[in-house]
Order: structure tokens, then sequence, then C-alpha cells
């Protein structure tokens, strides 16, 4: 984080940021840790902004971040109904792989990935990247075949990507179940060697303190409860601290996109679903891998912690509650029980849903809209973490410019009408 | 988790005894015009979805009972189940009433002579 790229006129200058660093680190220690300055502030509206980011995800604030450090557009505010990072990017279980299909998506996801190798060093913030590989376990001939496809796709664009067997697949998974004696029996495994997970909360509280420090306003316990505009063009948003001036709005809001567009007006090719994860008691280092086995819908890794981290699908139902059903979780760990023997007496200790907003492709939108200066990003559905950093970076190029880049353009509103779809519901069939 | 009384062959049973079809009312455009369907008509038709926070009509299917296709009018917030109506059949008006805003605007338009080749 230079001082060069920060704006003078910023309110907290990068004098103000104290870097973080082992000196730092040690000089705190020698105070019980009881004198580190706040990461970001708090601040009260102003009347008006150059854009308003609504919603601080991961992609809010990454959108802010990058509108700040690449287009120097710091008159920017980020509006929260809750706090920040607390919406799905707190709620999922950080998995990070790029082996989709479709080439717009293999190029966002890339770039996604390799943003987050050195993410930290950028922000200034352990964000704890763990590239520790990523197997897709291959359980029936179809979803062997279909792995080849995608892991050639990858290799065609330059994503490290192999098949490997079952022989292979134990060697990195000492735990894994991988008899002939079970329902499904593992046929192999897509393995993506630099996928991997990252601390969640971390992403999103670097990419806070690094847009603020930028001089971006993050309001918490805010909601936007309108959109005003004048004709085709908006002019601002009510909000439960008043009305905020904006010449731009970028709506950002996940599971809440189709609430908050129909503010404008407009609605929206989402449907809003509940996710759930669960964690287990910690223990001894057992897996250093992630895996995934979409046939039988579940997925773990393991957390610093010693947690099992675990996923599957989605619940089948519109939801807005962020409390997901019983029967999914079950579904979810009865398959990993037979995948992962061992897991069979551990406690669960904590469970947990998000609202994921799915699209009919399963890909997201970065768009332009029908109302001139608003933009929505969304669509990230079950699979939105690991796109943070690619997504708020080619957003924050398309907000700055009123005009998408080429990963961007892909992903706009308007295939839905062109039939231009990009079909990831093979990529995306398990929620990860 | 859900529980669900089937309104066709009336057993209760767990959601999972049932199986979601997704939001209800969906006509799909070339059944009426087969010829002439406009790409916002057909747009509408595949991707978009009300998606309310609030009570929803949509479809269930009564997976291991009779089998039969059944409306639902459920809120998507609370969870709560306020009623069943037939698949081929509009929501009585006392859950109408109930329903989020956009359902009442859906069906105000289908009302509508111009409209009402595109809406069911
Ligand atoms: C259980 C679970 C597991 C997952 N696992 C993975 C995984 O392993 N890998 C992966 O890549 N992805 C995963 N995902 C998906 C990923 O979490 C999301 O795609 C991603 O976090 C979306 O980020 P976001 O910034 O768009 O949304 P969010 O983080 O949800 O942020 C949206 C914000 O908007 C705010 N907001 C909404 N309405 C308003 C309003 N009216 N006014 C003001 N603010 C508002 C919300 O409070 C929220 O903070 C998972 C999701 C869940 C739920
Ligand atoms: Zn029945």
């Amino acid at each position: 984080m230079t001082c060069a790229a920060l704006p003078p006129q910023s309110s907290m200058g990068c004098l103000k940021m104290k870097k973080y660093s082992i000196f730092s680190l040690a000089k705190n220690a020698g105070n019980y840790h009881k004198d580190w300055e706040r990461a970001w502030r708090s601040p009260e509206p102003k009347k008006e902004y150059d854009v308003v980011i609504v919603g601080a995800g991961g992609h809010g604030l990454a959108t802010a971040y990058y509108l700040a450090s690449k287009h120097n557009i710091t008159n920017v505010a980020v509006i929260e109904k809750g706090w920040l990072g607390g919406g799905n990017t707190g709620r999922n279980t950080t998995i990070i792989r790029s082996n989709y299909l479709q080439d717009p998506s293999m190029a966002i996801y890339e770039l996604s990935r390799s943003l987050y190798e050195d993410l930290s060093q950028e922000l200034n913030y352990n964000i704890m990247f763990s590239p520790r590989g990523l197997l897709m376990l291959c359980q029936t001939e179809h979803e062997l075949r279909a792995m080849k496809r995608t892991s050639h796709a990858n290799r065609l664009v330059g994503i490290e990507a192999r098949m490997i067997d079952r022989a292979e697949v134990k060697e990195l998974v000492p735990i894994i179940n991988d008899s002939d004696d079970c329902r499904y029996p593992i046929l192999g495994a897509y393995y993506q060697p630099r996928g991997g997970t990252a601390r969640h909360d971390a992403v999103a509280w670097g990419y806070a303190r690094g847009a603020d420090a930028r001089g971006v306003d993050i309001i918490q316990q805010c909601e936007v409860t309108g959109i005003t505009r004048t004709g085709r063009k908006v002019t601002g948003l009510d909000t439960s601290k008043g009305h905020i001036k904006a010449k731009k709005i970028a709506v950002v809001t996940a599971g809440n996109t189709s609430l908050v567009m129909q503010m404008a007006g407009l609605s929206m090719p989402i449907e809003s679903v509940c996710l759930q994860a669960l964690v287990s008691e910690p223990i001894k280092p057992a897996i250093d891998v992630v895996v995934m086995a979409n046939t039988v819908h579940g997925y773990m890794s393991q957390s610093d912690k010693g947690e099992l981290v675990i996923g599957g699908g989605a619940d089948s139902y519109n939801n807005y509650s962020q409390r997901g059903s019983f029967p999914a979780l079950e579904h979810t760990v009865t398959a990993l029980v037979e995948t992962f023997p061992i897991i069979s007496r551990l406690r669960m200790m904590r469970m947990w849903g998000g609202i994921v907003d799915m699209t009919g492709d399963r890909s997201p939108i970065i768009s332009k809209t029908d109302v001139d200066g608003l933009y929505v990003n969304c669509g990230w559905g079950t699979g939105g973490f690991k796109s943070i950093p690619g997504s708020g970076s080619v957003f924050a190029d398309l907000v700055a410019k009123d005009q998408p880049g080429e990963i961007a353009g892909a992903f706009s509103l308007d295939r839905f009408k062109q039939g231009r779809t990009i079909d990831e519901s093979v990529a995306a069939a398990v929620a990860h | 988790m859900l529980v669900i009384t089937c309104p066709v062959c009336g057993v209760e049973g767990e959601e999972a005894d049932f199986h979601c079809g997704g939001e209800g009312h969906i006509a799909r455009p070339a059944t009426e015009n087969p010829d002439g369907i406009s790409d916002d008509a057909q747009r509408d038709y595949m991707f978009m979805r009300k998606n309310p926070k609030g009570v929803h009509f949509e479809r269930w299917r009564c997976d291991r009972g009779c089998g039969k296709w059944f409306h639902a009018c459920r809120d998507t917030v609370s969870m709560q189940i306020f009623g069943y109506y037939g698949i081929t059949q509009r929501p009585p008006a006392a859950l109408l009433k109930k329903a989020d805003p956009l359902w009442q605007a859906h069906f105000e338009a289908a009302k509508k002579p111009s409209a009402k080749k595109a809406k069911s």
C-alpha cells in the first residue's frame, strides 16, 4: 500500500493508516494489544456521493476498493443494512477454485483466483489464502467424462488442472473411503492444485480497511429503502439514515437483489434460496485438501482451528429467513459419512444459512441496467466467495467507465433476452 | 422444516416427501402464440421471477403420495403455509389478499384484455 496511490484529499490518508507488520505486532504486543488503531472509520453519511454501493459484502467492498485504487474515484459510500461482511461473505465455506467450463466463467474465476494469490500483500492484511489443492470426486461414469471435459477446457486456457486416479485420490486424502463396496465408488477425481480456501472475514475486512483508507465511507446499520430517479436516471437513495444523493448506484446485495432492484422498478432473473453449512468439533489435522463430492452432494475441508467445514446443496424453495431446513443438512451429512467414514462419530458444533441469489444459468450478473446510473452485480449464488477480487475489479471498471470490459461484458443482463446464457449448472451442481 | 398436506390425496408429510416446482402461474408464451413470441416474453417465461419476500404462490408435487401437482401459498420469511389450491386454479381471493403486492399486480394485469394472452 503506497502513499502515492492515495489521493491527498482522502480524509484518512496513508500516513494515518498504520501498516501492519512484524514491527507493529511486536510494538503492540508490548502493550498487551490494547492500542491497535481502528481498521476503518464509522462515518455519518454525506449528503451526496459520486458512487453509492449498496451492500458491504465482499463484492461491494472490493468494488469500492478498486474504484478508489484503480480509478481514483473516492467520493464513494458503501451502505450496509447490517454489519460489513455479515451476509453470505461471512457465512460461506471459503472454497476458491476456477474449474468452470465456459470461457467467460473461466476468465473471471481464474482472474479472481490469481488475484487471491497475492491479495494479502496488496491489502496489507492477512487473508490466509491457502492454495492447498482441490479435488472434485468422480463417482459415476458420466461425472468422470464431464470432469475430463472440464479439465481439458481448463488446460486449454492455462488453468492448471489434471485428472487423477483412485490411488492418487487415496494418497492425497488418506481418510477417504476408496472401497468398491459403496453406492458411489470413487472412479477418479479432477484435481486443481492451486485451488483452496481463504479466511472469509479477513477478505471483507481487508477490502474495507483498504477502501476506507482511500476515503471511501463505509456506513453500517443503514438500510436502503428506496431508489429515487428522475425519468431514466438515478438521483439517490432513501435510507434509514435519510436521503443520500448519488450520481451512480451499484447494487451488490446477493439474496436481497430482487428487493432492492424492485425499488428502481426493475425485476430480476433471480430466486433467493437458503444454503447451509456446518462445522464439526475441532480435531487434529485429518485432511489437508478440499474435497467436493458432487454426485452425493457434499464437500469438506478442515479449518486452521481443526473444525471440519461442511457444505452441500441448497434448499429447494425460496427463502429469505437465513434459516435452512433440516433435510438438506441431513442429506449432506449422510453423503459425507459414506465418503469419509471416520467422521461418523464427530459432533457438529454450529450450523447456519445464507440467502443466495440463483440465476437460471447459474452464472452471475455484472451489468448496466435500463436505468441510467444504476448498475448491478449479483447472481453469484452458491459460489461467489471465490470471485470477490475479480468481480470487484471488473465491476469497478464498469461503474467507472459506464462500459463493461471484456470479462464483464459476457455477464450482462441482456444475455437472458438474447439467449446468450452461460450454462454452469454442472460446475455449480453442488454449492461451493 | 415444512409440513405439507397434499390437497389432492390428503396425505400429510415432511417437505422431503414433496417436490417444490418453483413459482406458480408462469404461462408458456408459445402455448398461446407459437409463431410470434417476443424475446422479452420468452425471457420472462424462462428466467424472470417475482422472488417476493413475503407470501408467495408456488407449485409442489406430492412425490411420495399420489404424485399430483398442486399450488401452495407460503410465506418466504416465516415459512407458514396459508393454504392450497388446484394446479389449474387461480388463487382463492382470501389467499390473494394475503399475497405479496407483486402477485396482486400479476392477477390485475391478467384481467386486462390486452395482457390476457401473456399471463395465466
Ligand atoms: C453456506 C454457504 C456456503 C458457501 N460456500 C461458498 C464457497 O465455498 N465458495 C464460494 O466461492 N462461495 C460460497 N458461497 C457463496 C458466497 O458466500 C457468495 O456468493 C458471496 O459471499 C456473495 O458476496 P456478496 O458480497 O455478493 O453478498 P453478501 O456477502 O451477502 O453481501 C450483501 C450485503 O448486502 C446487504 N444488503 C442487502 N439488502 C440491503 C439493503 N436494502 N440495504 C443495505 N444493505 C443491504 C446485506 O446485509 C449483505 O451484507 C457460499 C454461500 C453460503 C450461504
Ligand atoms: Zn397427494
